[in-house]
């Protein structure tokens, strides 16, 4: 008697759990996207247009939605995302019309230090800094630096004046993320925050052998 | 009426501490606004503090100090003392406070 | 190991008293990178304890006190019986446990909206004429002084903010959602600046908001009087200027996004003190 009830109720017991992990994961699902149905909403009526700043620039792009979720971000299928974006945006980066990668030092350094424009109390007209001071030492004279990039300083002269690196450079500094998805960097090129003119003076900043940063 | 002074002051081995913070926007006439007007200028230029009608300190203010001025000196008192601080500024206006040291 | 102490009579003495003086050198050359960044943060530190007594905030607080005891609006009514979340009138405390699930209106407030709640209800001020005006201004300023006052009623006291209440709980999991949100030309989020220790901005650090430390240093601190532009700066101010320079659109004074980036730092700061109002360059 008791084998014959054993083998039933083993299978009943497996069969309930596939069943309750089955409907668990469509309330799971259902939570999740009623939550993010209502932060999308949440999002829509916490904020509005001001100055330059459009409402429109809390629609997320692909590249803003995944680096948006770490978790999602850290996973296998995050890492196919990744890759997917980055190509996108290695695809996307325009080479200087003139063919002119190298600036203006001076200029360059003017550039680098103004961390200006694209602000809500900007205006179109505004000329948009690259504020790269921000995150980066580069001329060691400037003390005043932040260290959310890496270093700077003797970039032309540490790696040499090839074309590979002037190419990688022009690229990094369009949109660095076509090289890591989630770079804390913003995409200059490719927002067009700096004009082409801006970026060859900024390229000439760290790799014109006169230029102070690689003295 | 100009915004009230906040001010401590406690004795301790006969020797009176005393803080004050005041309300002021201390004006240059340096700075321009918005609109590129220069904002006139307009500061604290006298402050004085009496104990009972007794001086114990005046200092001469000017646009050298800055906003919302903290000023902070000591006295030879007592606990009880009736600490009197008046200021005036550029615009003629005037303030007085009082306190008890404790 | 063993190359640390040169043995005599072998040509490993050479080399490893030249990697000896290798390494004494490459740390002497690297130590300055180090003490330089911690010596700014030292005397940043050292100015901030000379500059500590007599905070302006006091200021904002007196100005604060009166305004709640006041007669105002259509209704001519006092903030008296406002109820922050620990009963009406009781201000001891009462910011230390913001933001708060509030049955009356139904949802999840911070200070400053709940301020409009009371000046909406009690005194007949509408809420939009405080969502209008500009930081600083009209009834915003009295915000200011209000705010100044309420929060150094729980100076000191341990940041406590419940998630029990599941709108509490929901307003915290939009925060850390809200906190990593990218977006605008610079695809910044908070978390793009305040996601690691040891980051800097220029030589401004910036605290870790995602961790208990981090958290109670930034929710802990703000409101602020701000010594380099001589004004009074609330937590939505804070917050508001934060999203201005991460290029995002105008966040709307008292939104539930700036209501849920507040919880989470909030109840990540729980257990922290809070040093509110506090005094800054």
């Amino acid at each position: 008697m008791k084998h014959t009830i054993k083998m039933p109720l083993k299978k009943i017991c497996i069969f309930a759990t596939i069943i309750s992990g089955f409907c668990c994961s469509l309330v799971t699902n259902a939570q999740s996207t009623t939550f993010d149905k209502n932060f999308t909403v949440m999002m829509k009526e916490s904020f509005r247009t001001e100055g330059i700043a459009n409402i429109t620039r809390i629609d997320q792009d692909a590249n803003q939605k995944l680096c948006s979720d770490e978790k999602f971000y850290m996973s296998k299928v995050g890492a196919i995302k990744a890759r997917e974006i980055e190509k996108k945006n290695m695809a996307s980066i325009a080479q200087p019309a003139d063919g002119n990668y190298i600036g203006d030092w001076k200029s360059g350094e003017v550039i680098a230090q103004s961390g200006r424009g694209a602000t809500w109390t900007d205006t179109a007209e505004s000329t948009v800094g690259g504020g790269c001071y921000n995150c980066h030492e580069i001329n060691k004279k400037e003390l005043s630096y932040g260290n959310i990039g890496p270093s700077l300083w003797n970039y032309g002269k540490n790696r040499g004046y090839s074309k590979e690196l002037i190419m990688y450079t022009w690229n990094r500094i369009n949109n660095s993320k076509a090289y890591n998805a989630c770079s804390n960097m913003p995409r200059f090129g490719h927002f067009k925050l700096l004009s082409e003119k801006q970026m060859q003076d900024v390229m000439a900043l760290l790799l014109d052998p006169n230029s102070p940063v690689n003295q | 009426m100009p915004d009230p002074m906040r001010i401590r002051a406690s004795e301790k081995d006969g020797i009176v501490d005393v803080k004050i913070l005041m309300r002021h926007d201390m004006e240059t006439g340096q700075r321009k606004d918005a609109a590129g007007k220069t904002i006139p200028a307009w500061f604290i230029n006298q402050v004085s503090a009496k104990v009972q009608g007794r001086d114990v300190f005046n200092a001469n203010f000017g646009s050298a100090i800055s906003k919302d001025p903290f000023l902070n000196f000591k006295y030879k008192g007592s606990k009880g003392d009736k600490l009197t601080v008046i200021w005036t500024d550029s615009k003629g206006e005037k303030r007085t406070d009082e306190i008890l040291v404790s | 190991m063993r190359y640390w102490f040169p043995r005599k009579d072998t040509y490993m003495n050479v080399i490893s008293k030249s990697c000896l003086s290798f390494y004494c050198l490459l740390t002497i050359a690297v130590w300055p990178l180090f003490s330089f960044a911690q010596t700014t943060a030292d005397e940043i530190a050292k100015y901030r304890e000379m500059i500590a007594d007599g905070n302006p905030s006091e200021l904002y607080e007196m100005a604060g006190e009166e305004l709640w005891k006041k007669p105002a609006g259509p209704k001519n009514i006092s903030l008296e019986q406002c109820d922050l979340g620990m009963g009406p009138g009781v201000v001891d405390g009462a910011a230390a446990r913001l933001p708060k699930y509030f049955k009356d209106t139904n949802r999840v407030q911070d200070l400053e909206s709940r301020l409009m709640t009371c000046m909406e209800t009690l005194q007949g001020i509408s809420v939009q004429s405080v969502i209008d005006a500009k930081f600083g201004a009209g009834p915003k300023k009295e915000m200011d002084a209000i705010v100044a006052f309420v929060v150094t009623k729980s100076k000191g006291k341990k940041v406590n903010v419940s998630i029990a209440h599941p709108k509490e709980k929901s307003m915290y999991e939009m925060g850390k959602k809200a906190f990593n949100f990218q977006g605008g030309p610079y695809d910044f989020s908070c978390a793009s600046c305040h996601n690691a220790p040891g980051k800097r901005i220029r030589l401004q650090d910036l605290p870790n908001l995602t961790t208990k430390e981090g958290a109670i240093a930034g929710w802990g601190y703000w409101p602020a009087y701000r010594v380099s532009s001589g004004q009074f700066w609330t937590m939505q101010q804070r917050i508001n200027d934060c999203l201005r320079q991460q290029r995002f659109p105008f966040p709307i004074y008292g939104s539930d996004f700036t209501i849920a980036v507040s919880m989470y730092m909030a109840v990540t700061a729980n257990g922290g003190i809070t040093q509110t109002p506090g005094l800054k360059r």
